[in-house]
């Protein structure tokens, strides 16, 4: 009777230990993702917005970074981007005694384009190249060696680290397809990083499609090609979706991948003042995750600087939460059109 | 013609005809579906052993037997659903179709299910609406006209006794139906492409009574126009529905023939004893 007792305390304190346990875990995450939220959401927040109307800081958002230029004049502390700088000189002849701080000035328009692009180019192409595989996988392949080597390969893509990915695409597209520096040397790179997750997923969600449709279909006379287009697919497109978002969010955010196949540090043009359409997709763009290492590693900080990398951390965090809102409500809506 | 023409040894060469049925006439006259000396394995695993039988047009035939018998793999092969099952072929013998032999290279796949339509255990509505789940068939047929393919809905519909329940909602979902509905469904839409033959595989299994007796009444409907060959567990299913039965057993088709035959005067002992209950 004791030990049964005794045996009984130990399990119920072994429960309430590990309750804790798993509770305090679940505390400490939610309170470094609160504190990574307010800190770039308070900070970035006094970039992005303002105190008057219209409450945003609509040049941050719609112009091309510039220099700062700080200087005192008469007394006062003068702040003025390049281009009011030089207007200003003409008015002023006196010598100022300037310090210049580069980026800190205009805002990330260019970078928010370039992040677009590159996001919507990479997964249309990984996308389309995804689904095909997964679709050949598991609905055409039958089992075999070659097949299982497939997926060993799949698998092994995944866990490519991206600055391998950056190095061979730098190797491949940039300099022996010689694409150089352009949205399309970064669309391959950051599609065959996201690939094996999005063929991963692609498959899974095809394999949850139950196959009482598919015989249904094919019973009726449909051909594979018509079943799996009429009544696999539409079915399995709010899964695809939903992994898919996951992979815009790495897409948009991998800096490694970039840096040596797509991203300038700084580009005057804007991606569309191209002499020919076809120079388009061989152009390098700015990129949001390449705006912050830049101007986070690649020149002097100072308090000027830092509204810049909390700004455009915050624009960041925004767009790509924008862009998953957006995969959620187009898979809500598929989904809403057919569940069974 | 007999119908158990080449039967294997253990069985009688010759089931006493039964002249009051009126089917039995046409059945003498032509074979809808002729199974001859058919073996099928499933990688290697033999399932089916020298099944030879003759199904006869517009009447419903039933497959019987214990679970594992092999009736269902024998269904399958009429429209060659297992084609789909990896590793899965018939080893020996023939599936001839109104005299087309339905495993021949030259014969397309797509044509022959056209021509056999099936009906699930599982009922299988496409999470669509009811009028799209109709028209599927037809449209991958490459039918596009909206007129004929409101008819064929509403003729199929019909033919399955669930227009009635559901003309005034043909835009809603499919799931939306009840258990017995869905089947129905089912049955509706493998008749919108007007087949020659309706496979059915246990399609009362997960009914209750009064849907599986909706469905009954529609197979002896549907026989007067279709083949029907229904694969069920509940014998007193394939005493009411059909005209014939086989008894299937680890494999081997056991007993064939009129079903008041198989049911009030078997040849065979075992067929006897599944009948009555003693195993099975």
């Amino acid at each position: 009777m004791i030990a049964a007792a005794s045996n009984r305390r130990r399990s119920q304190f072994l429960e309430s230990a590990l309750f804790w346990a798993f509770r305090i875990g679940t505390y400490f995450v939610l309170l470094c993702a609160t504190y990574i939220f307010l800190d770039i959401g308070i900070k970035g927040g006094r970039t992005v917005f303002t105190r008057t109307a219209p409450f945003v800081n609509l040049k941050f958002l719609s112009e091309p970074p510039q220099t700062l230029y700080v200087f005192d004049y008469q007394g006062k502390k003068m702040e003025l981007s390049d281009r009011e700088f030089r207007a200003w000189k003409t008015t002023h002849k006196e010598d100022v005694d300037v310090t210049s701080v580069s980026y800190s000035a205009g805002g990330i328009w260019p970078c928010i384009v370039g992040t677009a692009l590159l996001v919507i180019g990479s997964m249309t192409l990984a996308l389309f190249i995804g689904i095909s595989c997964a679709i050949y996988l598991s609905e055409y392949s039958r089992d075999g060696r070659f097949i299982r080597l497939i997926r060993v390969a799949i698998l092994n893509l995944a866990g490519v680290p991206s600055i391998v990915f950056g190095l061979f695409g730098f190797g491949l597209f940039v300099i022996f397809f010689g694409w150089n520096v352009s949205l399309l040397s970064g669309w391959f790179t950051l599609g065959l990083m996201v690939l094996p997750a999005i063929i991963t997923a692609s498959e899974e969600s095809l394999r949850a499609v139950p196959q009482g449709l598919r015989e249904g279909s094919l019973a009726l006379g449909a051909t594979k090609w018509q079943t799996i287009r009429k009544n696999v697919l539409p079915y399995a497109l709010p899964g695809i979706l939903t992994s898919s978002i996951l992979g815009i969010a790495r897409v948009a955010g991998e800096t490694a991948p970039i840096m040596f196949t797509a991203a300038y540090a700084m580009r005057d043009e804007m991606p569309w003042q191209v002499s020919h359409w076809t120079n388009f997709f061989f152009q390098g763009v700015m990129a949001l995750p390449y705006h912050i290492y830049v101007v986070s590693s690649k020149i002097p900080q100072n308090e000027y600087t830092e509204r810049v990398q909390y700004g455009t951390a915050f624009v960041f965090l925004a767009v790509v939460m924008l862009i998953a809102l957006t995969s959620i409500l187009l898979r809500e809506r598929q989904r809403r059109r057919l569940s069974w | 013609m007999v119908s158990l023409l080449e039967m294997p040894q253990t069985l009688p060469q010759q089931v006493p005809r039964q002249n009051d049925r009126p089917v039995e006439e046409t059945e003498s006259a032509e074979i809808m579906i002729d199974v001859r000396d058919l073996d099928f394995a499933y990688a290697g695993n033999k399932v089916l052993h020298n099944v030879s039988l003759d199904i006869p047009p517009k009447a419903v035939t039933a497959f019987i037997g214990p679970s594992g018998c092999g009736k269902t793999t024998l269904l399958r092969c009429i429209n060659r659903m297992n084609d789909l099952i990896e590793g899965a072929r018939i080893t020996r013998g023939t599936i001839h179709l109104g005299g087309i032999d339905i495993n021949a290279p030259q014969v397309d796949v797509v044509d022959l299910r056209r021509r056999v339509g099936m009906v699930f255990q599982k009922s299988n509505p496409f999470p669509k609406s009811i009028y799209e789940n109709i028209s599927y068939g037809l449209r991958i047929a490459g039918v596009n006209k909206r007129s004929r393919i409101d008819e064929a809905v509403e003729k199929s519909l019909r033919g399955a006794a669930l227009w009635d329940e559901v003309k005034d909602r043909l835009d809603e979902g499919a799931l939306g139906l009840s258990g017995g509905q869905q089947q129905r469904l089912c049955i509706a839409r493998a008749l919108a492409v007007e087949p020659d033959v309706v496979l059915m595989d246990e399609p009362c299994s997960a009914l209750d009574p009064i849907a599986t007796a909706k469905i009954e009444e529609l197979i002896h409907e549907l026989k007067r126009q279709y083949t029907i060959v229904i694969v069920t567990h509940n014998m007193q299913q394939a005493g009411r529905v059909s005209d014939h039965t086989g008894f299937f057993y680890l494999g081997k088709l056991i007993e064939f023939g009129p079903t008041t035959k198989i049911f009030t005067n078997p040849s065979e002992r075992r067929t006897e004893d599944y009948i009555t209950g003693r195993f099975g």
